[in-house]
């Protein structure tokens, strides 16, 4: 009986896989299927890429060509289970022309710039600068999938820039209040006060006005087109 | 021969990095290493900064570099983040004269890169020397199993960085054998703790801080030595909430490298701000009797 089941269940699966292959060839002979084709132009896609794939290329300083494509970033990477394009299918996006959907990963948002990738890389692409090159130019385009991640970034910058030291309580405190969550950690808070680790008062540089300054002369730069 | 350097303490060393702070300053007196803060530093940027400008992260860091190089001394940088990006600051403006010229426009004063920056770690064991650190263990930490964490920014990216090997750095561990103690062989001492993860996007920061704890405790160690206020606190503020993942206990007390030093030298648990700790290490370094003079401990007495 039980011999006859397995028999039984070995054809079927033949034949399954065998229809699958066939199904799996003509969707070849056609691109990706009919349906694909009606969803978007490619063509479309690949012209309008080329511009992003060369202001990435400029400002991370990195060939994306020189990649290829062995994976070793993707199965180094600490956060690549929380990823939706790991490094190695961002290479690969920008590579094939697709630029836009590798700005609206999430994955460059949650790359936390181990430089594992990096230290691993045969051909020595500098992956973390490629992801956060295509960071920054996606959040110029508005486009912050991960939205508490940009706060906290946000908020840390702006601490800086008003005292020219991060002031880790008001940071945290304005990044519950953003993010709304506003009792996240506070059982930590009272331990923390306790031991002087953090303070209502930020420790400052002798004069915020130079460090305000040095910002904004980085603005004016970046904006007449430094990298 | 006196060592001496510029002290770049950065922003954790004086909230949540206390207890680095005060045991750095004293281990480093202790053996003969002045540390010269510097006059007016500000914040290195962390990932916050080249998240956002990669103009940005080398203008931070490179102020307080210009500021250094007033005094005439290397800098030695006790945070590993600070370090990383102090280094990437320094190595850009020496590669790139244009580099150089638009990070003195941006900080209004000259930055020559002419003075190294170092781990705080690369100055107090191999400046200092393991036999001198020997020579001045009083209370060796027998019975202490070491994991040693030294996470990402210490050692990658290795081209910039240059400090030990990338893979399997070794300076921690042949410190904890020179304070008495037994190095962990474990496999997740260059495994990233999600650094800001854990408050950004906890769902991912988390889980990896879990990872690092459990192989610790896997491979048989006791308490884990960090050289990275952020690394810290991730470790030991968030190890009740990592261990709650999987419903474990890890009990695993985290140190600062600095920390174990000053005990095996002969400082009190107050003197290197060892009450401070989320995980309490007093029951742990009570049982192993590191309190006591070696003839007194109990296996001996």
């Amino acid at each position: 009986m039980f011999i006859i089941s397995q028999a039984y269940f070995c054809i079927i699966s033949t034949i399954y896989k065998t229809v699958f292959i066939i199904k799996k060839n003509n969707s070849f002979k056609h691109g990706r299927g009919g349906r694909m084709l009606e969803e978007f132009d490619i063509s479309y896609q690949l012209n309008d890429s080329a511009p992003i794939k060369k202001q990435i290329e400029e400002l991370s300083g990195e060939q994306v060509k020189k990649c290829y494509q062995c994976g070793k970033c993707t199965a180094g990477c600490p956060v690549a289970f929380a990823m939706d394009n790991p490094p190695r299918k961002i290479l690969r996006l920008l590579q094939v022309g697709l630029a836009e959907e590798a700005l609206e990963s999430k994955s460059v948002w949650i790359c936390a710039t181990c430089e594992t990738c990096y230290a691993r890389c045969p051909r020595g692409v500098d992956i973390p600068r490629v992801m956060e090159a295509v960071r920054i130019l996606a959040k110029k385009k508005g486009i912050v999938p991960e939205k508490n991640i940009n706060y906290f970034n946000d908020l840390f910058l702006k601490s800086v820039k008003s005292n020219g030291r991060v002031h880790e309580m008001g940071l945290i405190v304005m990044y519950n209040l953003m993010s709304m969550q506003p009792f996240k950690d506070a059982t930590l808070a009272p331990k923390l006060f306790l031991d002087g680790k953090i303070s209502p008062f930020p420790h400052k540089v002798k004069n915020p006005l130079e460090i305000q300054r040095l910002f904004e002369r980085v603005r004016e730069k970046e904006e007449g087109g430094h990298i | 021969m006196t060592l001496k350097y510029a002290y770049y303490p950065g922003c954790s060393l004086n909230s949540t990095g206390v207890e680095y702070n005060q045991s750095a300053k004293a281990v480093a007196k202790h053996l003969g290493v002045q540390l010269e803060e510097i006059d007016d530093w500000n914040c290195c940027g962390a990932s916050a900064a080249h998240n956002t400008s990669h103009l940005l992260s080398i203008a931070l860091p490179a102020r307080s570099l210009a500021l250094s190089e007033k005094q005439g001394l290397d800098v030695a940088v006790p945070c590993a983040a600070c370090f990383n990006r102090m280094k990437a600051a320094q190595v850009e403006v020496r590669e790139s004269k244009e580099m150089k010229q638009t990070i003195s426009e941006v900080i209004g004063m000259e930055y020559e890169a002419k003075y190294e920056v170092k781990p705080l770690l690369d100055v107090l064991v191999n400046d200092v020397g393991l036999d001198k650190i020997k020579e001045a263990v009083t209370r060796p930490l027998t019975g202490l199993k070491v994991a040693s964490y030294y996470g990402c920014l210490l050692v990658r990216p290795p081209k910039t960085m240059c400090f030990d090997d990338v893979e399997d750095p070794m300076t921690m561990d042949n410190l904890v054998e020179a304070l008495g103690g037994e190095p962990v062989d474990w496999s997740y001492k260059v495994e990233c703790c999600g650094a800001g993860h854990s408050t950004a996007k906890p769902s991912v920061g988390i889980p990896m801080i879990r990872d690092i704890l459990k192989n610790a405790k896997l491979n048989g160690a006791n308490c884990i030595l960090t050289a990275c206020p952020l690394c810290f606190l991730n470790l030991d503020m968030r190890q009740k909430e990592a261990s709650q993942l999987h419903n474990e206990t890890y009990e695993l007390p985290v140190f600062y490298f600095t920390q174990l030093m000053g005990l095996a030298i002969g400082y009190s648990a107050k003197e290197l701000f060892i009450n401070k700790h989320f995980v309490d290490p007093m029951k742990l370094l009570e049982e192993k009797d590191i309190f006591r003079h070696p003839d007194t401990r109990r296996e001996k007495a």
